[in-house]
């Protein structure tokens, strides 16, 4: 036993000195960034960005909005958007994002939103994909009171579900208007088709749209015989045994509303094995693969973006920079997610910018200011006139894809359908809506 | 009538899929009696270095179908190998004598740990190398077709299952193998090297989960989680068989194969359900699956 257990006392003096400099710089640090937020926090405007980082939508959707609202802020931030946007900052204010991953569930989205308010004193967020997270993160918004937008999600469930909403907007359309503006393109594209199947992933968002559209169907063309409808399960990736049921089926129209991976994965397998010979595909959120489709889906599959969006952008002076932009800096053309994403924060900067506030806007002003406006975005001018002025009312479009190797991808024959036409007005449930021959809709 | 050949084709596709995909599982369960949930990866990892190095072939103006071939499968093969080997002399080798719940949990680690590597090194963009899928082109059955890569599949699994089945069976090494499974102890009192069959028993099998990855990779699109979604049904079709059989992974494929094919062209609803019946209605009679077998708890 030679050695002492006591520390000699140049260790004991070296530990000290140590722990006293570690102290001394923490405290230091501390002031220095409570000083520092503070400042920080008077110039800056705090935004939380909801969306998938990582999971089976975050490839298709979440990254893509990601990456488009990193083209936007920074454009915000140095003022270099088009009119009427063209002036530095959110009401003057620098924007600052706190990105969130939106993979983990409802119950998980609800804590990371708490968190996003009350932790990190956001003024505002913006987010969600799926529909289950807005139902349970919605609520939430308003007991907090807390200016938010759902930029994507698309149940209709969400405002009929929300009693009188004060803080929370969807600046999109929901899914009713994908399948009855599908609906509509097939009355007026392929009038004379009688056999429909469908195949949709297993969950309420393939549900609902298998049901919305076959209740459209069912109204705008009556004669529509559903012959199959199949129900695989969410990030299946192989469909081989599904197609084989298609095509022992026969029909002449397979309507799908899968998303991401399992959309484009069911595409280049239904080609190869002759399905989309056989039959047409109606793909609700084909758009997201437009650029990755390739010779892969058959010309003359009809795709949809969830409204103006993606390749179905209007021709304007916003729509035109941001896809410049995003090209630029993504290397790739913006899908309608990235659009999706855009249309949110142009939102906030149109809420921000005519608030009235002098310095940070509250979440009321934001809120009074976004509700029932009219603003300009990426595609086109979106009106706040449903759900009381709380969720956009835009057109639906739907076109036909097709690719050539020396002139890429290209959407033609394409139709719009004003947003009076494709989403029940207030005060209705959709499918009830639907059921009872779209009263109050306007398609003219 | 159609429909009946449809599910016995459907089945069979589905079924040779399945076994290519549990093969691995079973056989590291089979030796070492390790559950091992980072399987789904190693198919994942499989996936991600076919797709990429096909796709970086097309890319580069290769059209050569064969290079492609060559490249799916020895780029699935090398990353697996690869993969398993460092996972099991890294980390598992530590880890050995103790419980399998522990290995479970161990496995489970490495599996999300590989997840964000894997998005690390690849992104969250999806892969598509479908090049392969397509050239094989199709056969005409009337109103039914199936892809000529379907077919390969089918005759990948087959090859995979009969050399599984004759290096257990009819080589030195693995009757060395069958002994450590009987007993590990007594193998090893007799002067097998127990940790070295171990290693290369681990390293097989990961390249088997990265084959089949390779294999699927042209089918599908290549994204994050794709390795996460595999392992359960992978799971269902050992546990049906018998873990740790590779007869029982063949039979247990074909068995759940044919059940959901039966469901989709009949009652598509069922599609997801149908897979675990089958597994809850074998364990209910045959607790250790069809071809498991009951062992003594050595105390």
């Amino acid at each position: 036993m030679g050695h002492s257990l006591q520390p000699k006392l140049w260790q004991r003096t070296l530990l000290t000195t140590a722990t006293s400099l570690a102290m001394a710089s923490v405290g230091i640090i501390g002031i220095m960034g409570f000083a520092g937020s503070a400042s920080a926090q008077e110039d800056t405007f705090k935004v939380g960005l909801v969306t998938f980082l990582s999971g089976g939508a975050s490839g298709p959707f979440g990254v893509p909005a990601a990456q488009a609202a990193e083209t936007v802020i920074k454009a915000i931030n140095e003022g270099t958007l088009p009119a009427p946007y063209n002036t530095k900052g959110v009401n003057g204010l620098q924007l600052e994002s706190v990105v969130i991953d939106e993979a983990g569930g409802p119950t998980k989205q609800v804590e990371e939103y708490r968190n996003l308010v009350q932790r990190q004193n956001v003024d505002a967020v913006i987010g969600y994909i799926s529909s289950g997270d807005c139902l349970a993160v919605s609520p939430v918004a308003e007991e907090l009171k807390t200016f938010t937008i759902a930029f994507d999600c698309g149940t209709p469930r969400l405002f009929p579900e929300l009693e009188s909403p004060k803080y929370f907007f969807r600046t999109g359309l929901d899914a009713t208007a994908d399948n009855v503006g599908a609906a509509h393109y097939l009355k007026e594209t392929r009038p004379d088709i009688t056999q429909v199947a469908g195949i949709q992933q297993n969950y309420a968002w393939g549900q609902d749209s298998w049901n919305d559209f076959q209740l459209s169907m069912n109204q705008l063309m009556p004669g529509t015989e559903f012959v199959d409808n199949q129900t695989p399960q969410i990030f299946q990736g192989s469909y081989g045994t599904e197609i084989s049921a298609l095509q022992t089926s026969r029909p002449e129209i397979v309507h799908s509303s899968m998303w991401g991976g399992d959309m484009e994965a069911f595409v280049a397998q239904a080609n190869v094995r002759g399905l989309l010979d056989q039959a047409t595909a109606v793909l609700t959120t084909g758009e997201s693969g437009f650029n990755r489709f390739k010779d892969q889906a058959p010309d003359g599959t009809i795709i949809g973006g969830r409204g103006p969006f993606g390749a179905f952008m209007p021709d304007n002076d916003l729509s035109e920079w941001f896809s410049k932009a995003y090209e630029a800096q993504h290397g790739v053309s913006p899908s309608y997610p990235s659009s999706k994403m855009a249309q949110a924060l142009l939102a906030l900067k149109y809420a921000a910018d005519n608030s009235g506030a002098e310095g940070k806007p509250s979440d009321e002003q934001l809120a009074s200011t976004l509700k029932s406006a009219t603003f300009e975005s990426v595609s086109g001018t979106v009106r706040m006139a449903l759900a009381g002025g709380h969720q956009a009312l835009q057109p639906m479009y739907y076109g036909e894809y097709h690719y050539s190797p020396e002139t890429g991808p290209e959407l033609r024959n394409i139709r719009s359908y004003t947003g009076a036409c494709v989403s029940p007005p207030d005060g209705y449930n959709a499918q009830e809506w639907i059921k009872n021959g779209f009263p109050e809709a306007n398609c003219n | 009538m159609l429909t009946i050949w449809a599910i016995l084709i459907d089945g069979l596709i589905y079924a040779s899929w399945l076994f290519l995909v549990a093969a691995g599982l079973t056989v590291i369960y089979g030796v070492m009696r390790i559950l091992n949930m980072a399987h789904g990866s190693l198919y994942a990892l499989g996936a991600y270095a076919s797709a990429s190095s096909i796709g970086w072939y097309y890319a580069s103006g290769g059209d050569q179908l064969w290079i492609a071939f060559a490249l799916l499968a020895s780029c699935a093969i090398v990353i697996g190998a690869i993969a398993g080997f460092i996972m099991e002399r890294g980390i598992l080798r530590l880890m050995y004598g103790r419980d399998e719940v522990l290995m479970l949990i161990v496995t489970f680690a490495l599996l999300l740990i590989l997840e964000d590597l894997m998005k690390l090194a690849w992104g969250t963009t999806p892969y598509f190398a479908y090049q392969p899928y397509a050239a094989l082109g199709r056969f005409n059955f009337g109103v039914l077709s199936v892809s000529g890569y379907q077919i390969m599949v089918v005759g990948v699994s087959v090859v995979v299952g009969a050399v599984l089945w004759f290096w257990l069976e009819r080589t030195r090494t693995g009757k060395i193998l069958r002994s450590i499974i009987h007993d590990r102890e007594v193998s090893e009192a007799m002067g097998v090297n127990v940790r070295r069959m171990f290693t290369m028993t681990f390293v097989i099998g990961a390249s088997l989960g990265a084959i089949a990855g390779g294999v699927t990779a042209p089918i599908i699109s290549v994204v994050p989680g794709i390795g996460v979604e595999v392992i359960v049904v992978a799971f269902a079709v050992v546990v049906t068989g018998g873990l740790g059989s590779i007869t029982g992974a063949a039979i247990g494929a074909l068995i759940v194969g044919l059940a959901r094919a039966a469901s989709i062209h009949t009652m598509p609803q069922l599609e997801l359900f149908i897979i675990y019946a089958v597994m809850a209605s074998v364990l209910i009679f045959r607790p250790n699956g069809l071809f498991g077998q009951a062992t003594a708890r050595k105390i």
